[in-house]
């Protein structure tokens, strides 16, 4: 199974910026879903942050909170989704992060999520709702179950902090660009350099930098702070809103999408 | 965090990371200012003088007539703004003053946490967004009207619902983006840590004067005490009071709506599964795999799928005793309080009464049962009349 650390080190040889597009999984219907994740694939993702879908998404803002409701209303379940998982990586083996909240991994059971889900393919769980403090809940069922582990930091995460949130990631650091919950937003806050500059002298690593990002200038901007990965997720999941009801052109939409960002992000790799 | 914020096993802070910061000086101010001499003078100032406490403990004769035993009513609904949700948000809102927040923001179900929060808004001068499900704006149109008075704004909330765990995820999210300048004053005893520890701190005056009101007018401890429990804050505030008094049996009472098998309520501790929403470990209304479900009650500040961490600990010691009530029941106390003291008690606070009509004929003529009249049911009259209209 190919891991964080392949792709990392393997786009730190070109310069390059890892690609991460996040959906929510069923988001609108399961095989649609199957369709947009595997299209972007094809347009050069190198990591998958996948979301399953949660009643009361308090970390995300409206897009992903109605893609949340949609991908229920289809009837999607916890089950479904690892199944989901499987699909993908028969398709393709790369790294998928589930972006999740803690009330789902808690009553599947917390060691037999990570199980069943590793098996599944997954490389490693960040519960939304579950801050470095009582990260040990999860961490040594992670590693056990030999996913990495994903943590976020914020532009009000200390210093102290953000080193001892480095010192329990073992795969990336998921860093919050501003202030507030996911959504897509015209400009990107001008922490961004500032906070990916500060946890580079901290820890070696990788950072990944989402929230708010909607434009290829965006990802450049990311790249440009040293950033290690781009995460792009309301931006997608408001083309898949937009596009309900038309499949082909969602696809088309989100792949013409991504490809732009990606040949900027290989522009900006020279 | 300093403290684990934990009840037993219940509760903790299961929140993003990005609310770690505000929380731990939430936290900090809290334990800072909580014994403060200085703040304590200026609650309890405030706590006289614009809000009306001590509240009366009122022995309602002739509801007790017809229960057969002695019923006493803590009158919480006879507070500046018809209910104890006064009490926290005067202590939460002096708490911002200190901390030099200058917004507040909160959610509510019922809109009386939202109008208790906008009163105190306008008395300190903050701007108030007050977070509101779209169904309870429709149901509690008179508290949205009052808010609006006071100057707060209502924010509608469509998502889900449109009732209090809507609005709390939206008064997270909002929260989220604006955590320097904004203080969440939060209304129950749920949440993440800190919050059940300050809001029970806040409303504990009304189990410490209910017990001494009991001794000077009784003359001795009552046998029961109970209270209805959507998140539990008046509930908590009340037990507070009595928790080490193994003698007297207390009661918590969840909002039953339609009836327990239908599937269509709001009783959490009775019929709930261990899970984490908004924060906190605790009981919880959900399906197999750990989506929340939808609640369903005719009291719009009883209909939330959670509960306070503290009241699932007490439920688990079986120190407390946590019953369910349905809407019909508690519709039948709210015309029985009305009809025989002319009182007009919150729906939420019918279902503590809707308990003691059915202790009917199980407690005897001595026994003194007290029950927490949290609210007043001015805001309920058209909802009582729609499920029992006037005979013309």
């Amino acid at each position: 199974m190919r891991t964080y650390s392949q792709v990392f080190s393997e786009l730190a040889k070109v310069k390059r910026t890892a690609l991460i597009p996040f959906f929510v999984i069923g988001d609108p219907d399961f095989d649609t879903s199957l369709e947009l994740v595997k299209t972007a694939i094809d347009a050069g993702a190198d990591i998958l942050e996948l979301g399953i879908p949660f009643s009361d998404p308090i970390a995300d803002g409206p897009t992903i909170q109605k893609a949340d409701i949609r991908s229920l209303k289809s009837g999607m379940s916890v089950n479904m989704a690892r199944e989901f998982i499987r699909q993908v990586k028969s398709y393709k083996d790369i790294p998928i992060g589930l972006l999740m909240y803690y009330n789902l991994v808690y009553q599947y059971g917390t060691e037999k999520f990570f199980k069943d889900f590793h098996e599944a393919g997954v490389n490693s769980v960040l519960v939304a709702d579950l801050s470095i403090d009582d990260a040990e809940e999860i961490i040594s069922p992670a590693a056990s179950a030999g996913l990495d582990t994903v943590f976020m930091v914020t532009p009000v995460t200390e210093p102290e902090r953000m080193k001892l949130i480095a010192s329990k990631t073992t795969g990336f650091i998921y860093t919050v660009s501003l202030l507030g919950v996911t959504g897509s937003r015209e400009d990107l806050s001008d922490t961004v350099g500032s906070l990916v500059s500060n946890l580079k002298e901290l820890t070696d690593v990788p950072v990944c930098v989402g929230f708010g990002i909607s434009k290829p200038e965006h990802a450049v901007t990311v790249a440009q702070a040293g950033a290690d990965g781009v995460i792009i997720g309301s931006k997608i999941v408001g083309l898949i809103e937009s596009n309900l009801g038309n499949k082909d052109k969602c696809l088309a939409e989100v792949s013409s999408f991504l490809t732009e960002v990606k040949k900027a992000l290989e522009d900006h790799a020279g | 965090m300093k403290h684990s914020g934990r009840f037993g096993d219940y509760g903790g802070f299961y929140v993003p990371e990005v609310l770690m910061p505000v929380l731990e000086e939430l936290e900090e101010a809290f334990y800072r200012f909580y014994e403060d001499e200085k703040f304590t003078a200026e609650l309890a100032h405030l706590s006289k003088y614009y809000a009306g406490r001590p509240s009366p403990l009122y022995h309602a004769k002739r509801f007790s007539e017809h229960v057969g035993f002695n019923v006493y009513l803590k009158r919480e609904d006879l507070l500046h703004g018809g209910a104890h949700k006064v009490n926290n948000t005067l202590g939460q809102g002096l708490l911002a003053k200190y901390m030099g927040k200058t917004k507040l923001i909160a959610e509510t179900g019922a809109g009386q946490h939202g109008l208790a929060t906008a009163m105190i808004g306008a008395l300190f001068g903050m701007e108030t967004k007050i977070f509101m499900g779209v169904t309870d704006i429709e149901r509690q149109s008179v508290n949205v009207h009052k808010m609006k008075l006071c100057g707060a704004e209502v924010v509608p909330i469509e998502g889900g619902t449109g009732t209090l765990k809507d609005a709390i995820n939206d008064a997270l999210r909002y929260w989220t983006a604006h955590v320097t300048d904004t203080f969440y004053l939060f209304g129950s005893a749920c949440g993440p840590h800190p919050y059940p520890t300050i809001v029970k701190h806040f409303q504990g005056c009304i189990g410490k004067e209910t017990r001494q009101q009991c001794l000077d007018q009784i003359g001795r401890l009552p046998d029961v005490v109970v209270a209805c429990v959507g998140g539990g804050s008046n509930a908590i505030g009340m037990f507070s009071g009595f928790l080490d008094d193994e003698d007297v049996k207390l009661v918590g009472v969840e909002a039953g709506g339609r009836s327990l098998s239908s599937g269509q309520h709001a009783a959490t501790l009775v019929a709930g599964r261990v899970g984490i929403l908004h924060g906190a470990k605790a009981y919880l209304l959900q399906d197999k795999e750990g989506q929340v479900r939808e609640t369903e009650s005719v009291s719009a500040g009883l209909d939330y799928p959670a509960v306070g961490p503290e009241h699932c600990m007490l439920k688990d010691t079986g120190r407390v005793e946590y019953v369910a009530a349905q809407d019909d029941e508690a519709l039948d106390a709210f015309e029985l309080l009305t009809k025989t003291e002319g009182i007009l008690p919150a729906l939420e606070s019918s279902h503590a009464l809707a308990y003691l009509m059915g202790q009917k004929g199980k407690l005897n003529r001595e026994q003194t049962a007290v029950a927490n009249l949290s609210g007043r049911g001015d805001k309920d009259v058209s909802i009582v009349e729609e499920h029992r209209p006037l005979e013309q």
